[in-house]
């Protein structure tokens, strides 16, 4: 990881003050959406993603671990509140926490066999498991295949919020992002993040001080899996859908391409990469396949002259910590 | 018992193209340090390549066999002389980003001209037919894709092994700059290797092209199970992967014959029984 962090900034009291203001003022503007009449809809879908792609950069960014298999979480929780919404109708607080508890227990087993290699193997090892997965949930009868779970209700959150009223959703939604966000802004600046930095710059030396880095990192993969998957079982109740395409190998490509654009290793990169990528599939969806054609002509363009991302440019150039 | 036969031919040729991209994979890899994500997408080029030269040109199978893996590579040089060569000396994972957006650019521009069906590209006039082995009935063009696969992966083990520019190309390895200080142009044979490399999986691809027909997104999900028989059998060796991925082509087409639900899935769960027993895969060394 040497390139992404030659530039880093040792986070100090008066990074993380800076980094408190810059998320209330990024709390703030959230708060308000409902008010300037802007597409409800887009902002909630782009906050689910934003907190998947947190959560995707807690591994790349602070643990070194690029996981190129991030969408299985998505889907997995997404299929999991799906079906209990749905078919056993239980109620939305329940539907969320059984697709979180899913993305957990997949975070657990797939942890424990992509932990055992590191670097480039590692992102193999994920993406081959992110299609094994994709492949049982073609076939599995409870996913419905190719047509997914369609028209799940929305229902009352803890019998008073109706999730029907845009309003409402979008508060629901954006406490959930807020509540992911924080977990992983506590994560990054504890003890523990401090080790998962220590990883990231020299294993062999945590290893030397004693360190048991597996351990670490396969901690860092739950938390960054069990994250995601809350971040698909909020989609769930935006979306009204689980399907395929979020299991798919491009869903996790767009997860990572989030990061990068937004800034590998930065806090709020990742939330500006994905309103930027959300906004990008909205616009220029009537161009068809040629969506995928920039999609990739940003990666590109990205990795070779723009690897700090929007976010790790800006902190650069203020010499601060964001 | 037909039936057996019939899908162990069709593992047999599955794995000739895992071994022709496997072993690419490897010897980019061991050049680069570059993990090609492109590698299903030149697959798909080749293939695409050769239904130009037959529809465009009337350049039929036998020369498209040479031209298609050569311009392909030739692309693949101007790919890594344009754009992975700045990417030396930083993380491999960059590498891996770069070729997955150069994936998509490819795929993408191909689904757009040519959308996600297939094109028919016919077999060869001289190895149409089959013939009776008495246990099974074997189509020429199936036993000739499994026996030339093997001369072009003996050949290029052969190449890298036993000859002195394979020597070279082992020792810039090991070390480039102890190479480059002998007066070996290091960066020129780092060009040529990917183009290499990516000549192999266009060959792969002109070789499935009758079989598979010729698809845009045909390279999409070979270049995922290839990634799984690469970490298992390790990027260490040649031989291995070649061994590697023919082995997984047969079980495969044995899957196929004797569970068909899992044939998809075979690959992956082999893939995490190996990283539970071996994780440094069968042949490698510790990453």
């Amino acid at each position: 990881m040497t390139a992404m962090t030659d530039d880093s900034i040792p986070v100090t009291p008066r990074a993380i003050h800076d980094e408190m203001i810059a998320f209330g003022i990024m709390a703030a503007l959230l708060l308000v959406v409902p008010l300037t009449g802007i597409y409800p809809f887009f902002v909630m879908q782009a906050l689910c993603f934003a907190l998947l792609a947190c959560a995707f950069n807690l591994l790349i960014g602070y643990g070194g671990l690029l996981s190129f298999g991030h969408a299985m979480f998505l889907g997995t929780a997404g299929y999991c509140t799906a079906h209990a919404l749905k078919v056993w109708g239980v109620s939305p607080e329940l539907g969320i926490l059984v697709g979180t508890a899913g993305a957990a227990a997949l975070a657990v087993i797939t942890g424990l066999v992509a932990i055992r290699r590191q670097g480039i193997y590692f992102a193999m090892i994920t993406l081959a498991l992110s299609q094994l997965l994709f492949f049982i949930y073609l076939q599995a009868p409870f996913t419905h295949g190719e047509d997914g779970i369609q028209g799940i209700p929305q229902g009352r959150l803890f019998g008073v919020f109706n999730l029907a009223n845009p309003t409402i959703l979008y508060y629901v939604i954006l406490a959930g992002f807020l509540f992911g966000f924080l977990v992983i802004f506590r994560t990054i600046n504890s003890p523990f993040g401090e080790v998962l930095k220590a990883i990231r710059e020299n294993e062999p030396r945590a290893i030397s001080l004693g360190y048991k880095t597996d351990q670490y990192k396969l901690l860092a993969y739950i938390l960054s899996g069990t994250l995601a998957g809350l971040a698909g079982a909020l989609k769930v109740f935006v979306a009204q859908n689980a399907s395929l395409t979020d299991v798919e190998v491009a869903m996790s490509g767009q997860i990572v391409l989030m990061t990068l654009v937004g800034g590998l290793g930065t806090v709020f990169g990742p939330v500006v990469g994905a309103f930027i990528i959300v906004a990008m599939q909205q616009y220029l969806s009537g161009l068809g396949q040629w969506v995928t054609v920039i999609q990739g002509a940003v990666f590109v363009v990205c990795v070779l002259t723009f690897r700090r991302g929007i976010i790790g440019e800006v902190a650069h150039y203020f010499r601060r910590s964001l | 018992m037909q039936a057996l036969y019939a899908q162990l031919l069709v593992g047999l040729i599955n794995g000739s193209f895992y071994a022709l991209l496997s072993l690419g994979l490897a010897v980019i890899f061991g050049m680069l340090n570059i993990i090609n994500f492109a590698h299903g997408a030149v697959y798909m080029m080749g293939a695409f390549v050769a239904y130009f030269l037959l529809n465009v040109a009337g350049i039929g199978y036998w020369p498209a066999l040479i031209i298609a893996p050569i311009v392909v590579g030739i692309f693949g040089m101007i790919l890594e002389r344009t754009m992975l060569q700045w990417l030396a000396g930083l993380d491999h994972l960059y590498g891996l980003l770069l070729t997955f957006g150069l994936a998509l650019i490819i795929q993408g521009v191909f689904q757009n001209y040519f959308g996600s069906s297939g094109l028919p590209y016919s077999i060869p006039d001289e190895l149409k037919g089959g013939m009776n082995l008495g246990f099974m009935y074997l189509p020429i063009y199936r036993g000739w894709v499994v026996i030339f696969s093997l001369i072009v992966c003996i050949g290029t083990w052969y190449l890298i092994e036993r000859t002195r520019l394979g020597a070279y190309l082992r020792a810039a390895t090991e070390n480039p700059t102890l190479v480059r200080a002998f007066g070996i142009n290091v960066p020129r044979m780092i060009t040529l290797t990917y183009g290499l490399g990516v000549g192999l999986a266009a060959l792969a691809g002109v070789l499935s092209a009758p079989i598979n027909q010729v698809r845009p997104l045909m390279g999409e999900n070979v270049i995922i199970v290839v990634f799984a028989v690469v970490v298992i059998g390790g990027m260490g060796s040649i031989m291995g992967s070649i061994i590697t991925g023919f082995a997984l082509g047969v079980i495969e087409g044995l899957t196929k014959y004797f569970y068909p639900e899992a044939s998809n899935t075979v690959v992956f769960v082999l893939m995490v029984l190996v990283l539970l027993v071996k994780p440094t895969g069968l042949t490698g060394r510790a990453a």
